[in-house]
């Protein structure tokens, strides 16, 4: 128990040392919340009265304070659910994201689903003939997939799928509301390209657990017990050997939640990524720190859940604790 | 050695031999032709303008899109009229620069926290631990696509941050050979013999931790060309008319049907650069794993 209060703990300084660098960075950069509202005005620009008007937004903003303490009264408000306004689109910022965030939730879901689709069956059949030719064959096929970039693989698809063959859309997005049948048509494509992206890792680590596991004295007892391979398979070996699976699978969501960035853009699908290309791009610092904050924590919880289900199913954890583990 | 019996040590030693004699072959025909595609494009990236390519920024607008193999254009022309294969490798220029460069900063910074991390813990250990924490917590592409986009894409600033941004690996990979090492007997005796920390770290650490950090920074070279790929296919990598293989896909992308070599010719010069490196990696790393298994 030592272990996980000790996890616990240290999600606090990961947590304000993401979210002060964030908020630094955007008040470092320039061009700031005054500027935005000015029509997005060169900060350098001083027709017309200008500077007085910027001055005098500053202040009303607050934003002539020292940034250590517009940081901590931007904190109070998140520990509150308060995220702050966006100046650009003029709305809360917390809702801005609550509105984007199940198109990208769907999306992960969809693409983690269909990874473990595709990783399953290949992991497990690597496993059953290691070193030969299926095996070699399937991680060739693996080491190609991770050389893929994302946008070349999106692009792959699109090509044979929407542009040649016209089996499926090349981008756009249909509210769930309206039919989820339409909805999942459209995020086939897109949560494809994650799901194969994400296959490999999957597999290869399913692949080295199973082979480990298949050399266990007890699967060698239910061997000579008579018990056919697939029962072996499913009813001894799988589940000790999809630990390892699971916790990659989720770390792996935490990473995608900025991953889905260019897929999104690619697919046009209104999520998340997309919402915060869109803040960089309208220098909406209020919007993007919001969108910053929201994935480091997901990503930060998400983590944690991981350890701890690991340091409860697994009494060994635990005794390395530093920058590796 | 006799003819009748060999001694026990002699198998040992011509294993070794046997290792020696075939260290080159022993990497595989698969490396040496992802090491000869690199090679190949680092060499004609760097002597582009030696070699006669025909200037990349040149526009031709009666000559758009033309294809593969025609009057002039080996590989045809771009939605602008220019030549594809001229662009493809200045295109490399850009992506090579990137990805000889920035992943060594990754290998610096790697190496110094790693190694400080491993060797001191305690406190030490912790802090770097909180850092490594942030920056993974730290949505990456999204802090790079912003930092860029406010700084300005200069190549200069794409191989600092795309380097501060790839320490994490090498970071972990430092550290957790540093801890294996820093229990052995050479270290201690160095420490007995009165050696500062700081040569401890140099002389005796640094050697050993270098070989198994330096196989992941050849694929950290593969990782930044993704990202290089990625920020020039949203516009936010390099400012045209720059060629540049991620902004020559996106150029492509929207005449996808019509003329499907101007995306995938670039297309495929990147995939190709990236499985070659992440081959020579992938075999330098099992290479390096089997000599540390045999010590």
């Amino acid at each position: 128990m030592n272990y996980l209060r000790y996890r616990i703990l240290r999600v606090i300084p990961v947590f304000f040392l993401v979210t002060f660098a964030s908020f630094a960075l955007l008040n470092i950069l320039p061009g700031d919340a005054a500027d935005a509202i000015l029509g997005g005005a060169d900060s350098t620009d001083n027709t017309e009265g200008l500077a007085e008007a910027r001055e005098a937004l500053r202040e009303e903003l607050g934003l002539d304070r020292p940034i250590i303490v517009r940081y901590f009264s931007w904190l109070g408000g998140v520990v509150q659910g308060d995220f702050g306004d966006s100046y650009v689109q003029i709305a809360p910022v917390w809702e801005l994201l609550v509105e984007r965030l199940p198109v990208t939730i769907e999306l992960l879901i969809l693409s983690q689903f269909l990874a473990l689709l595709i990783a399953l069956p290949c992991g497990v059949y690597s496993a059953l003939k290691a070193d030969k030719a299926a095996d070699r064959a399937i991680g060739t096929i693996a080491f190609g997939l991770v050389a893929m970039p994302p946008f070349l693989l999106a692009i792959l698809l699109v090509f044979v799928f929407a542009v040649a063959w016209k089996i499926f859309p090349a981008s756009g997005y249909f509210p769930i509301e309206e039919g989820l049948g339409q909805n999942l048509y459209h995020y086939i494509m897109p949560a494809t390209v994650i799901g194969l992206l994400e296959s490999p890792v999957l597999m290869r680590v399913l692949r080295v657990d199973l082979i480990a596991t298949l050399q266990e004295d007890y699967i060698a007892l239910a061997r000579a017990k008579g018990m056919s391979t697939s029962y072996i398979l499913f009813r001894h070996a799988l589940r000790p050997s999809s630990f390892t699976l699971v916790t990659v699978l989720g770390l792996q969501f935490g990473f995608l939640l900025s991953g889905t960035v260019i897929i999104e853009q690619i697919f046009s699908l209104p999520g998340m990524g997309k919402l915060i290309l869109d803040a960089i791009d309208n220098r909406d610092s209020m919007l993007l720190q919001g969108g910053v904050t929201l994935i480091a924590l997901a990503y930060v919880g998400i983590n944690l859940a991981v350890d701890m289900l690991y340091a409860v199913l697994d009494p060994r954890v635990g005794r390395s604790q530093g920058a590796g583990s | 050695m006799s003819d009748t019996a060999l001694a026990p040590g002699d198998i040992g030693r011509l294993n070794e031999e046997k290792a020696e004699k075939g260290a080159w072959s022993r990497l595989g025909w698969v490396f040496w032709i992802a090491f000869g595609w690199v090679f190949l494009m680092s060499f004609s990236a760097l002597f582009a303008d030696l070699l006669g390519f025909q200037d990349p920024l040149k526009t031709d607008l009666r000559n758009t899109f033309s294809p593969m193999m025609s009057d002039g254009h080996l590989l045809g022309t771009d939605p602008v009229g220019r030549d594809m294969l001229a662009r493809i490798i200045y295109g490399a220029q850009v992506s090579l620069q990137i990805a000889y460069t920035a992943p060594l900063i990754s290998l610096v910074l790697g190496l110094t926290f790693g190694i400080s991390a491993g060797y001191f813990r305690g406190k030490v250990d912790g802090t770097i631990g909180i850092f490594v924490d942030a920056i993974l917590a730290f949505p990456n592409i999204i802090a790079i696509i912003a930092i860029l986009y406010f700084l300005g894409a200069t190549l200069f600033n794409m191989i600092l941050v795309l380097g501060f941004f790839g320490m994490v690996g090498d970071l972990r990979v430092a550290r957790a050979n540093t801890i294996l090492y820093a229990e052995r007997e050479f270290v201690l005796a160095a420490r007995a013999q009165g050696a500062s920390h700081l040569r401890i770290m140099f002389k005796e650490l640094l050697p050993n931790v270098m070989i198994p950090v330096l196989a992941l920074a050849v694929i950290g070279m593969s990782r930044v060309i993704v990202i290089e790929g990625i920020l020039s296919f949203l516009g936010v990598g390099l400012p045209p008319p720059t060629a540049t293989w991620g902004k020559m896909i996106s150029e492509g992308y929207t005449e996808l049907s019509f003329a499907p070599h101007v995306t995938f010719l670039p297309a495929a010069a990147m995939f190709f650069t990236i499985l070659s490196f992440n081959l020579i990696g992938d075999r330098l790393r099992t290479l390096t794993n089997a000599k540390t298994g045999q010590l």
